[in-house]
């Protein structure tokens, strides 16, 4: 296999394992603004369930309640976020930014408080842990040019919650556009009087929506800290959710393309690992930073002039009130 | 002025024939939002299968009262009867099962989505749109035909004309097996031949036994098609009538408490010479729409003319560039023997010093600042003259005697100048802007939309004041949605249609029904 090949093989690998996150979470995002809440927090939500999953994980020995009990935590935090700006129609941001300094500041206090370790949870053995799977016809397929490496190395391999991600992106396809509470999902994000004077409870569907959206953040966590990692590191999500939000923006607020921008997005990260301290071409070395900032630029860049106008959903942000 | 008091109460209805059911009964409801009573104690008896009118002024309360019995809003107190059993409508999803269809106002459509989604919403027929979508289009082309409600499924409201919107809002209404219908002020978006289509679609289901309840203020569609009529004044019921034994001078003074004048006196006044040529006035709008294209016109002293147009047509557009507020691109205006080219300095400011007032559309937006006082409001625009300062202050007391003078000469209520404009009503509101307006004593008045949300007491004034101002000489642009009101205010009329000037004619000459074919843009004169 020529070094050139080789690169790009393991290049596709790491994109996978760092899009699946952000797919997660702007899945997650897409259930919550397509019901008009903007859900800024979905950094906080997955910081959390990442701190949750681990400690339950290691708690109880068994990952499928770590996976179940970061899927609480998050949701928990979607409620918060619900009662705030739902209930009692406060400001979205605001409140999304407060579920994030709130992860930032709980996970970290609990950690050093429970562990002692500088907010960091012991590590986890692999059995406490999802691990790789491998995919049946390895040895077969290796023989296979370029397909069959694609399957060896970046179609097999991964542990469950990846293959997952999948799942949600063609989950979230489904409901939005295709089921009765989708279009009622994106009704209620157009227009909640419509939804309204149609005899469908706003404030429902919205809560509804952010569960869902909850439950999506909370196996992005549990996915840090218990599959792709080893247990929970202080800030660990380090961003993640924000990069979502830009895939999600990107996307226009459809699945499928926000889909490939995460994919996207997460080439360019390991890219960016690939080139650390690498001298290029012309360029000289170029500082990590770049490559980090490279996902927001692209976004600016992008949505400012190649791909039309991202028209959010005409009601998000806005609290719906009957009376006013 | 003649006591009416003594219509309260409900004896009218009462000599009704005995024998008809009743649909809803409203007895003593009553609805406050925090301390102001927008309905109260109202009682409201309508019979199935006819069309029941209420008409009122605005904030007379009559879209509280069907929201509350549309379950939208809670009453304080009351009963609500539908068919003669009590029911608890307590949100919009118990009145539609129990019955009850609403097309608000506003749409309530999403403007994203296509007819059939909309019409669908609430009522989709399955968890699955695929297999909901088939079930539920059977059901409305059925409705559709039935009723002669035209619309084209496929198509996303956004791009439908309001005609189509409001029949889609009916259709929705009866997709979800409604058989009472509540429309609130339905004509008001509606050129006068869609307000005809859609009233044969209300008297066809009259026909197959749907109660209609019709709330709107023009009181010739009440005489036109309603078989009863409900007074609201002041969040009460103040009158009940039969509509062939009312008339709409008797509704006018029950909606008022006194008795108006609903035909205007003009004066008549030989027209002077052009104070205001446009010519060939072309734009484009910031999304790259040509909102208007090639406008030419003359504007003579003591002359008004009317531009007659549904909202949407470049009316606004048209006001924007003649009062300053936007640029002209292409073609040329001449105000008081003064030319203005294209991308010349033309800006509000200047156009007050050219002798333009204008009277905006949108009296928040751009005619008051809402917060601000009075004799702020007042001078607003005027606040540089001197005779409002000394030195480069302001001078309160100048201010003061001038505003004090202003709200009384143009009965501007209450007689306050130290009161936030924001707390008048909305015809105090008009009078504020009118009454600043005309005392800068302008060549050229500008005004756009003067009556809107504008109590009948007020227009009366309105008018009044636009008569005298006429009759000093002054040249008036009348932009209105309201037809009636063109025609009774103008000397000359033109119609604007996307656009476009598309016809031209003297107000006396001209019938409702042609001015409207014009504005539908279906005919040219």
């Amino acid at each position: 296999m020529p070094e050139s090949f080789q690169l790009i093989i393991s290049l596709l690998d790491s994109t996978i394992r760092i899009a699946t996150p952000l797919i997660f979470c702007a899945m997650a995002g897409i259930f919550s603004e397509r019901s008009g809440i903007i859900d800024i927090g979905l950094e906080g939500k997955m910081l959390l369930s990442a701190f949750v999953a681990a400690t339950a994980t290691f708690l109880t020995g068994s990952p499928i309640l770590g996976l179940f009990a970061a899927i609480l935590a998050s949701c928990s935090a979607s409620l918060i976020h619900g009662f705030a700006c739902i209930t009692n129609r406060g400001d979205q941001v605001i409140s999304g930014l407060a579920i994030n300094i709130l992860a930032s500041g709980l996970t970290i206090t609990l950690g050093i408080a429970l562990f002692s370790r500088g907010g960091q949870t012991p590590p986890l053995a692999s059995e406490q842990r999802f691990m790789p799977i491998e995919f049946p016809f390895l040895d077969q397929m290796s023989y296979v040019p370029i397909l069959g490496d694609l399957y060896v190395e970046v179609i097999s391999g991964h542990n469950i919650i990846v293959y997952l991600s999948v799942l949600a992106v063609l989950f979230t396809y489904y409901v939005i556009f295709k089921t009765r509470f989708g279009l009622r999902l994106r009704a209620v994000g157009e227009k909640p009087e419509a939804v309204d004077t149609a005899g469908i409870s706003v404030i429902k569907l919205r809560y509804q929506s952010i569960l869902i959206a909850g439950m999506l953040c909370g196996l992005a966590g549990a996915y840090l800290s218990i599959a792709h990692g080893a247990g929970f590191g202080r800030e660990m999500s380090a961003g993640k959710g924000y990069i979502a939000l830009a895939a999600m923006i990107f996307g226009k607020w459809n699945p499928i393309p926000t889909l490939f921008a995460c994919l996207l997005f997460g080439f360019l990260e390991a890219l960016g690992v690939r080139l650390e301290g690498v001298e290029l071409m012309w360029i000289g070395e170029v500082p990590v930073q770049v490559m980090q900032a490279l996902p927001y630029v692209l976004t600016v860049v992008l949505l400012a002039g190649f791909i039309g106008k991202a028209r959010a959903p005409g009601a998000i942000g806005v609290p719906y009130s009957k009376e006013g | 002025m003649k006591n009416i008091e003594n219509k309260e109460g409900n004896e009218t209805i009462d000599s009704l024939p005995s024998s008809t059911k009743l649909a809803i009964e409203l007895k003593n409801i009553t609805k406050r939002f925090g301390h102001v009573v927008a309905n109260s104690d109202v009682n409201l008896k309508v019979s199935a299968g006819t069309i029941h009118g209420i008409v009122g002024e605005n904030g007379a309360g009559k879209s509280t009262l069907m929201n509350i019995l549309f379950g939208l809003y809670k009453p304080d107190n009351g009963t609500i009867f539908l068919n003669g059993q009590a029911v608890d409508v307590n949100s919009p999803e118990k009145s539609i099962a129990l019955g009850i269809g609403m097309v608000h106002q506003h749409f309530m459509l999403v403007p994203t989505f296509t007819v059939l989604e909309n019409a669908m919403l609430g009522n989709e027929g399955s968890m699955f749109l695929q297999s909901g979508e088939e079930l539920v289009l059977d059901r409305l082309k059925g409705l559709s035909e039935n009723y002669g409600l035209d619309v084209d499924f496929e198509a996303i409201i956004s791009d439908t004309p309001v005609g189509m919107q409001q029949r889609v809002e009916i259709l929705k209404a009866l997709n979800r097996g409604a058989k009472i219908l509540i429309l609130d002020e339905p004509t008001g978006v509606l050129t006068p031949q869609e307000t005809i289509g859609l009233f044969d679609i209300l008297r066809s289901l009259r026909e197959k036994g749907v109660t209609i309840v019709l709330i709107t203020h023009k009181l010739k569609e009440i005489m036109s098609i309603t078989d009863t009529v409900s007074v609201m004044r002041g969040g009460k019921v103040v009158a009940n009538f039969s509509t062939e034994k009312t008339s709409p001078e008797e509704l006018a003074e029950n909606m008022v408490g006194r008795k108006v004048l609903l035909s205007i006196k003009k004066p008549t006044l030989k027209v002077g010479n052009p104070v205001l040529e446009v010519k060939n006035v072309s734009h484009e709008s910031k999304d790259g729409v040509n909102v208007l294209k090639d406008i030419s016109f003359d504007l003579r002293q003591g002359e008004i003319l009317g531009i007659a147009g549904v909202a949407g047509n470049g009316q606004s557009e048209l006001l924007d560039i003649l009062s300053g507020i936007e640029t002209l691109q292409r073609g040329q205006i001449t105000v008081n023997d003064k030319t203005i080219l294209p991308y010349q300095d033309w800006n509000s400011k200047k156009a007050r010093e050219f002798g333009v007032a204008h009277v905006p559309e949108d009296r928040h937006k751009r005619g008051l600042v809402l917060p601000f006082y009075n004799y702020e409001n007042s001078i607003l625009g005027y606040h540089r003259n001197e005779e409002y300062s000394s030195g480069f202050l302001m001078d309160k007391r100048k201010i003061f005697n001038f505003v004090d003078d202003l709200v009384e000469n143009f009965d501007v209520r209450p007689r306050s100048s130290s009161i936030s404009s924001g707390k008048l009503s909305g015809g105090n509101q008009q009078k504020l802007v009118l009454a600043r307006e005309i005392e800068s004593n302008p060549k050229i008045l500008l005004v756009g939309q003067p009556t809107r949300g504008v109590d009948i007491g007020a227009i009366e004034r309105i008018y009044e004041d636009l008569m005298k101002l006429k009759s000093k000489g002054t040249a008036i642009l009348l932009v209105s949605v309201e037809l009636d009101e063109i025609m009774s205010l103008s000397d000359r009329i033109i119609v604007m249609n996307q656009g476009s000037i598309v016809g031209e004619t003297n107000s006396s000459d001209a019938t409702e029904l042609d001015l409207g074919k014009m504005m539908s843009g279906l005919e040219k004169v």
